[in-house]
């Protein structure tokens, strides 16, 4: 039987990297995430697992130390919040386009600008849409709990690794600053040398008789070989977009309106829920645990029973582009969003469903 | 069973260490628990507050406009907070430095002398435990037993000498929390 433990959705973050067997964490310090390296620094796995933790200077050398450590084949992560993610985008698109897993974290705060330290999901264009220059998707999971914020750590590694993409958790201030009961994993070992040169051939581990030199690059500039790559990296968005979208679904059976909300936005809907179902109204709940890929087949598949959709996030309207385009005008789509670090209520989010799908 | 709790006052006061004694003591009971602090620029000498959510089922929002049970511990969260309880629900505080005392007549309002208290009891530290007394002496959420469960958890191992204070504090505020007014019918 694991361990069951009281922490911090960020604290959550540092012990699952240390049980999964993460090679190195590289970040600078930010509210509302400093708690990610503040525990990793007090657990001192590097006299445990041998894993690297340090302070880099700045948000730019953490994601290139990322790109270094991942074109070794090597488990590396970051953590940071917005301003801190948005210094980092230039990195990500390089390691998109030279295929290199990873996970970086971003505990959201209100934006734009240095904005504000409380919790937002205004980020969300952002991390499913791109962020730096090119072509490219990250793979985006969105916990809603403290205990989904240590899960997702070791699945964001491997689907990462599974396809040599970058990949993110994107939390918020909520989640990351609360505490919850978190059962966690056991202590599993890092990888060898041998079994990172075993495991991922494309890896810089060294050249041997056997084997080309591995070149770990994002640059090509033949036009017509960078075309042919970048039809070879959207074949393999389209293998991630049909093999890899998870969601939860609350109450959708008998829904007659549905809620389409994500982390902490889905913690307080099913609280709204709850009291629209009271006043005898159908409502569910779809929470993408995937922001990319998005549950677009899911969404169109329900849209036809339903009477209206509401998007509830805490931004201007972000996320509710994603579903208008996978309805695709057969449901009535609305969004209701609190936004600049505010967090909506339960009672909100129910007023906005029945003012904007039903009374009107 | 469902309590959904906010405990405001000033940082320092040891607001966020009793929830998260509180949340513990929930886990040791076998509960769900959410344990929501403020984490901005007031928990910088300002005021400080958590929102703790202790219940038998799985727990929606850790975020709430509405709370079964106010803790009350200073006059800013006094003016935020007392119109947030719900109907019928508790107020608990201590009406050290509060220069307007609760006037709603459709919720429960109990006092808990909890400054004066841990000041005779030479140790400014058991504050919020003799708080936390008062509270579960009121609203019995959780055992006695789990609570010293949760104690012990919540504190780190260096800490455990001073497990048997606490726990006279906590006894000390059961015996000496005082009804103000009850809700009217």
């Amino acid at each position: 039987m694991s361990e069951l433990r009281l922490m911090k959705g960020n604290e959550a973050i540092a012990e699952a990297a240390i049980r999964c067997g993460t090679d190195g964490y590289f970040g600078y310090p930010i509210t509302p995430q400093s708690e990610v390296m503040e525990r990793l620094m007090e657990l001192r796995p590097w006299e445990s697992t041998g894993m690297v933790v340090l302070q880099a200077e700045s948000e730019v050398a953490s994601i290139n130390m990322l790109y270094g450590g991942a074109g070794c084949g090597k488990r590396v992560m970051t953590s940071s919040s917005s301003p801190g993610i948005s210094l980092m985008q230039e990195g990500l698109s390089y390691m998109a386009g030279a295929e290199l897993p990873c996970l970086v974290v971003n505990v959201v705060r209100g934006g734009p600008g240095l904005g504000t330290i409380q919790p937002s999901q205004s980020d969300y264009f952002q991390s499913v849409k791109g962020g730096g220059h090119g072509d490219y998707k990250l793979i985006v999971l969105a916990p809603a709990s403290v205990q989904e914020m240590a899960d997702f750590v070791e699945l964001s590694f491997d689907l990462a690794f599974k396809y040599r993409n970058p990949a993110m958790i994107l939390s918020d201030g909520m989640i990351g600053q609360m505490m919850e009961k978190v059962e966690l994993k056991p202590q599993q070992k890092r990888w060898t040398d041998e079994e990172v040169a075993q495991m991922h051939s494309w890896a810089t581990t060294g050249k041997t008789a056997d084997r080309d030199r591995n070149i770990i690059t994002s640059v090509e500039l033949d036009s017509e070989a960078h075309e042919q790559f970048n039809n070879r990296l959207q074949a393999k968005y389209r293998e991630i977009e049909e093999h890899e979208v998870r969601f939860e679904e609350i109450d959708t059976d008998d829904a007659d309106y549905l809620i389409v909300a994500y982390g902490s936005s889905a913690r307080i809907s099913s609280a709204a829920i709850e009291i629209l179902r009271e006043k005898g109204l159908k409502v569910g709940l779809l929470r993408p645990i995937t922001l990319w890929p998005f549950p677009t087949s899911r969404l169109q598949e329900l849209s036809g029973k339903l009477k209206g959709i509401l998007s509830v996030e805490m931004s201007s309207g972000q996320m509710v582009e994603d579903i208008r385009l996978a309805v695709n005008g057969k449901v009535k789509v609305e969004h209701f969003g609190r936004y600049g670090g505010v967090v909506p209520s339960p009672d909100e989010v129910a007023d906005a469903l029945e003012q904007k799908l039903i009374g009107g | 069973m469902k309590e959904e709790i906010i405990i405001a006052g000033f940082g320092g006061q040891g607001v966020l260490s009793m929830g998260k004694i509180l949340a513990y003591s929930g886990v040791m009971q076998g509960q769900e628990v959410t344990w929501m602090p403020s984490y901005g620029p007031e928990m910088r000498g300002g005021t400080a507050n958590v929102t703790v959510v202790l219940s038998d089922s799985r727990i929606s929002s850790p975020i709430l406009h509405a709370f079964d049970t106010a803790i009350i511990l200073n006059q800013q969260s006094m003016d935020k907070f007392e119109p947030m309880v719900k109907p019928g629900g508790l107020l608990l505080y201590d009406p050290n430095g509060i220069t307007r005392h609760p006037e709603r007549d459709d919720i429960n309002i109990y006092k808990i002398e909890a400054a004066e208290e841990a000041s005779q009891m030479k140790s400014s530290k058991t504050f919020n435990m003799i708080v936390l007394g008062a509270y579960l002496k009121l609203k019995p959420v959780v055992e006695m037993d789990n609570v010293l469960k949760g104690l012990k958890k919540s504190l780190p191992e260096r800490h455990h000498h001073l497990i048997p204070m606490n726990e006279k504090a906590i006894q000390r505020g059961t015996e000496i929390v005082q009804e103000v007014s009850v809700a009217g019918v």
